[in-house]
């Protein structure tokens, strides 16, 4: 089967990130395909590198960069929240005259229409949030 | 028939109180993270889901439970699954709605 997974939480505040982590990788053990995770809200801050947990915590950022890469998963960070929160890309660097970029390997910045067609394309779609 | 996830304590807010009323008979109710606390015997909304256990299905999430230490006041009839238990029961039902 076909999952979309939205995840409206950032890491190590809510558990969120965290049970939609758990729950792909299950689904993904599973023979399942995912479509896309969507990054939406505060979610967007499960898409910067920049994150340093202490080296005996589990690395959220990091965890869904090596899952990506393991099954080649589309992880789509909102373009308008990542905004609002500072999350940046090379090229939203270059356009908003940024001094730094912070997106993590693996993620990739869009537009919520990558949602709508998560939500279309999949047979299930999964939402995670507080 | 919708799977319905609920992930705070009915004693924090009404998620819980409003899926079942919204919930129809033979739909499923998936408690996960702090929602896990809905799925316990003595407290003030267990009667509550007892009685729509009657027309629908209870389930928690069995790392959740455990992470907080409650598994041995799960109430009799809720049925645990784990995160493969719970990739399944969004492929049995049609849909899936997060109550956040």
């Amino acid at each position: 089967m076909k999952f979309g997974i939205c995840i409206n939480e950032g890491p190590y505040t809510h558990q969120a990130s965290d049970t939609a982590y758990q729950f792909t990788k299950a689904a993904l053990e599973k023979g399942h395909e995912i479509f896309r995770v969507f990054f939406y809200h505060d979610g967007v801050n499960n898409g910067t590198r920049l994150t340093t947990p202490p080296q005996d915590e589990r690395h959220i950022v990091n965890r869904w960069t090596e899952l990506a890469e393991k099954h080649s998963l589309d992880l789509v960070v909102c373009v308008a929240a990542a905004q609002r929160r500072g999350i940046v890309d090379a090229d939203e660097q270059k356009r908003q005259g940024k001094d730094a970029n912070n997106l993590a390997p693996g993620f990739r910045i869009s537009g919520l229409g990558q949602l709508i067609e998560a939500g279309i394309q999949s047979d299930r779609l999964v939402v995670f949030g507080d | 028939m919708l799977l319905h996830t609920i992930n705070k304590s009915p004693l924090v807010n009404n998620a819980l109180s409003t899926c079942l009323r919204m919930a129809k008979d033979g739909s499923g109710i998936l408690f996960i993270e702090d929602g896990v606390y809905g799925a316990l015997t003595g407290t003030e909304i267990t009667a509550v889901v007892e009685k729509a256990m009657k027309t629908k299905k209870v389930y928690a999430l069995e790392p959740d439970v455990k992470a907080r230490g409650v598994q041995d006041r799960v109430i009799k009839g809720v049925q645990l699954v784990d995160y493969s238990g719970f990739v399944d029961l969004t492929t049995e039902y049609d849909k899936v709605e997060s109550w956040l």
